[in-house]
C-alpha cells in the first residue's frame, strides 16, 4: 500500500478587514491508495474546506497538501460538488462528457465512454435531456458519472448526497457502493452522517468543531461487497453509536458557537 | 351558445382580436366626425397610403426595375434602386450599427465581468457616457466621420454598445461561482472557459441586452434620420409632416411598429435555437391558485 494523499498541519484562515477566522486548524491525513475515507464533523468544522483544498480551489494558509499522481497520464483528481454543479445549457451526455471533452478527446470515444456511465447511473433515457428536467437525485447521479467517466485516479466528494431525501439518498449510496467497489478508486468522502460513512467507507475520520482539526479515526470492519442490508446489523449499529458518542461534544460545542 | 375555446385559442383570439377592435373604434369615430380626418386620418387611408408608398417606390425603391437591371447585369442601378428604397436604408443603418455595437460590447462585457480591475477602471468612464443621450452627440459624430452614411452608423453603433455592454457584463457576474470551479477542476483552460462556460452561462442576460439595444437602435436611426439624412423611415415621416402629407406619416409609424414586432419576434426565434435548455416555465401569479387561471 503506498500514500495517495498526505496532507500535513493543514491550516486554512480566512481574513475579513482585520478578523481572522481559522476554519481548519493543524489538520493531518493519510489516504492510501484504493481506500475510500469518510471524512465526519459537525457544521462549520471545516471539511469542506478541506476538500475544497485537496481539489486545488484553495490553498492552506500553511501546511502541505500531497496528491501522489500514478504513472497512467490519467487525470489525478476530481470533486464531486454537493449542489451538482453540472452545467444547465449541457445536455446530460454532454455534462457526463465534460471532463473528456476538456482533455481533448474525440467525439465519437467521450460520447461512448459517457454513454456508458449513464447505462451504469440508469439515465440512458435522459441522454439528451436538460438538467432542468431532471429531480435532484437524477443531477445527482449525473454529476457523480461525470467524475467517474473522467476516470481520475483520486475522487473528492463534497457530501454528495448531502441534499437528498432520505430514500433517494438509500438508493444513491447503494449505487456508489456498486460503482465504487467495481473499481476502487482512492476516494475521500466529506459527510455529516456517521450511517452513510459507515456503510460506504473503509476508514472514519472525525473532526472536531470548529476550528476543525482531526479529533480520532475508526476502522470500518465490514466485508465488501456491501449492501444496504449492513445498516440492519448489530455491529453497525454498535460502531455508529460508538462514533456518535466520540461526536456528540464536538457538535454540542459547534452548536454552541453558533449562538 | 357559450364556445369552448382552450388556452392557446383564447390568447390569439385576444391578441389579434383587441388591436383590431382599437382599430375599428379609431376608425368610426374619424368617419363619424369626432376626430379631425387631416390629424388623425382613419386606418383604412393609412393602409391607402402605404399602399401607394410601396407601389411608388417610396418604401422600397423601385424594385420593378430590378429585373431588367440585373438582366444588363447594371450592378451599380440595382443599389442605387435599393438605395432608394427608405425602408432598406434605414434597415441597413440599423443592422450595421448594431453589430458595430454588439461585438465589442460583448467582448468587452466579457472582459469587464471576468476581471476585477478592467471593471474598477472602466465602470465609472462608461457610466458617465451611458447617460448622454445618443442622439445629442449626433454633430460630433458627424464633425469626426462627415455627413455620409458612417455618422448614422456610428450613433446606432455607440447606443447599441452601451446596452449590450451592461448586460453582458452582468451576465457573466451572475454566472453561479460553482460553475468556474467545476470547469476548473475539470481542467478547462481559458478559452474552454470561454466556450463552455462563460458565454452559454451569461447568453440569456447578453440576449436581453440585444433586445434591448436593437429596440434603440430602432429609436435612434430614426431620430437621426430626422435631423440629417435624406433617405430612411426618419426622413420619410419627418418628410411628410413638413408637406402635411398626415397619411404618410402615420403609414411610416406603422411600418416602424412592425419592424419593432419583427425584431422582437426574431430575436426570441433566434434565442429559441440557441438556448435550447433555457425553456423553463416560470411560474406566474396565474398559476397560483385563487388567482384567475388567465393562462
Amino acid at each position: 500500500m503506498t500514500a495517495k494523499i498526505k496532507a500535513v498541519g493543514v491550516t486554512k484562515a480566512f481574513s475579513s478587514g482585520d478578523r481572522t477566522v481559522t476554519a481548519l486548524h493543524d489538520f493531518n491525513l493519510e489516504v492510501q491508495e484504493g481506500e475510500f475515507v469518510c471524512i465526519v464533523g459537525p457544521s462549520g468544522c471545516g471539511k469542506s474546506t478541506f476538500l475544497r483544498i485537496l481539489g486545488g480551489l484553495a490553498t492552506p494558509t500553511s501546511g502541505q497538501v500531497t496528491l501522489v499522481p500514478g504513472k497512467n497520464g490519467a487525470p489525478l483528481q476530481n470533486i464531486v460538488f454537493q449542489e451538482y454543479a453540472i452545467f444547465p445549457w449541457k445536455t446530460v451526455l454532454d455534462n457526463v462528457a465534460f471532463g473528456l471533452e476538456m482533455r481533448g478527446i474525440g467525439k465519437a470515444e467521450r460520447y461512448a465512454t459517457a454513454s456508458e456511465w449513464l447505462r451504469k447511473v440508469g439515465l440512458s433515457k435522459f441522454a439528451d435531456a436538460y438538467p432542468h428536467q431532471l429531480s435532484g437525485g437524477m443531477k445527482q447521479r449525473v454529476s457523480i458519472a461525470r467524475a467517474f467517466a473522467n476516470d481520475p485516479e483520486i475522487l473528492l466528494m463534497d457530501e454528495p448526497l448531502g441534499a437528498l431525501d432520505a430514500q433517494t439518498r438509500a438508493v444513491l449510496q447503494e449505487e456508489l457502493l456498486r460503482i465504487w467497489e467495481a473499481s476502487r478508486k482512492t476516494v475521500v468522502y466529506i459527510t455529516h452522517s456517521i450511517e452513510e460513512a459507515l456503510l460506504l467507507g473503509d476508514r472514519v475520520v472525525l473532526m472536531t468543531a470548529h476550528p476543525g482539526t482531526f479529533k480520532c479515526e475508526f476502522a470500518v470492519p465490514f466485508k465488501r461487497p456491501r449492501t444496504f442490508e449492513l445498516t440492519g446489523t448489530a455491529e453497525f449499529s454498535r460502531l455508529n453509536y460508538a462514533i456518535w458518542k466520540e461526536l456528540q461534544g464536538e457538535v454540542l460545542r459547534a452548536m454552541e458557537q453558533q449562538l | 351558445m357559450i364556445m369552448k375555446l382552450d388556452t392557446e385559442q383564447r390568447d390569439r383570439l385576444l391578441s389579434i382580436g383587441f388591436p383590431v377592435l382599437l382599430l375599428l373604434i379609431w376608425e368610426f369615430v374619424v368617419r363619424v366626425g369626432w376626430l379631425d380626418a387631416r390629424f388623425f386620418p382613419a386606418p383604412s387611408s393609412v393602409l391607402v397610403a402605404l399602399w401607394d408608398m410601396t407601389v411608388d417606390g417610396d418604401l422600397l425603391g423601385k424594385l420593378w426595375l430590378l429585373p431588367g437591371l440585373i438582366g444588363q447585369g447594371d450592378w451599380g442601378g440595382v443599389q442605387q434602386v435599393i438605395a432608394q428604397g427608405n425602408l432598406w436604408v434605414s434597415l441597413f443603418r440599423i443592422f450595421a450599427g448594431f453589430l458595430l455595437g454588439a461585438i465589442p460590447g460583448i467582448v468587452l462585457g466579457v472582459l469587464m465581468g471576468m476581471s476585477r480591475s478592467v471593471r474598477v477602471a472602466i465602470d465609472p468612464v462608461m457610466s458617465a457616457l451611458y447617460v448622454l443621450p445618443k442622439i445629442a452627440i449626433l454633430p460630433l459624430i458627424m464633425l469626426i466621420f462627415g455627413i455620409g452614411e458612417t455618422s448614422k452608423i456610428v450613433t446606432v453603433g455607440i447606443s447599441s454598445f452601451f446596452l449590450v455592454l451592461i448586460n453582458t457584463t452582468v451576465g457573466v457576474r451572475d454566472i453561479d461561482p460553482i460553475f468556474f470551479e467545476a470547469a476548473n477542476n475539470y481542467g478547462a483552460n481559458r478559452w474552454q472557459m470561454f466556450w463552455h462556460v462563460i458565454i452559454p452561462g451569461a447568453l440569456p442576460v447578453i440576449f436581453a441586452g440585444l433586445r434591448l439595444s436593437l429596440g434603440t437602435a430602432l429609436i435612434v436611426i430614426i431620430a437621426a434620420e430626422f435631423v440629417a439624412a435624406q433617405y430612411g423611415l426618419g426622413y420619410l415621416i419627418w418628410f411628410s409632416w413638413q408637406m402635411l402629407e398626415i397619411e404618410n406619416m402615420f403609414a411610416g409609424l406603422v411600418v416602424i411598429m412592425l419592424l419593432g414586432a419583427l425584431f422582437t419576434g426574431g430575436l426570441q426565434a433566434l434565442e429559441h435555437r440557441l438556448m435550447p435548455w433555457d425553456r423553463e416555465e416560470r411560474a406566474g401569479p396565474a398559476n397560483i391558485p385563487g388567482v384567475e387561471a388567465a393562462t
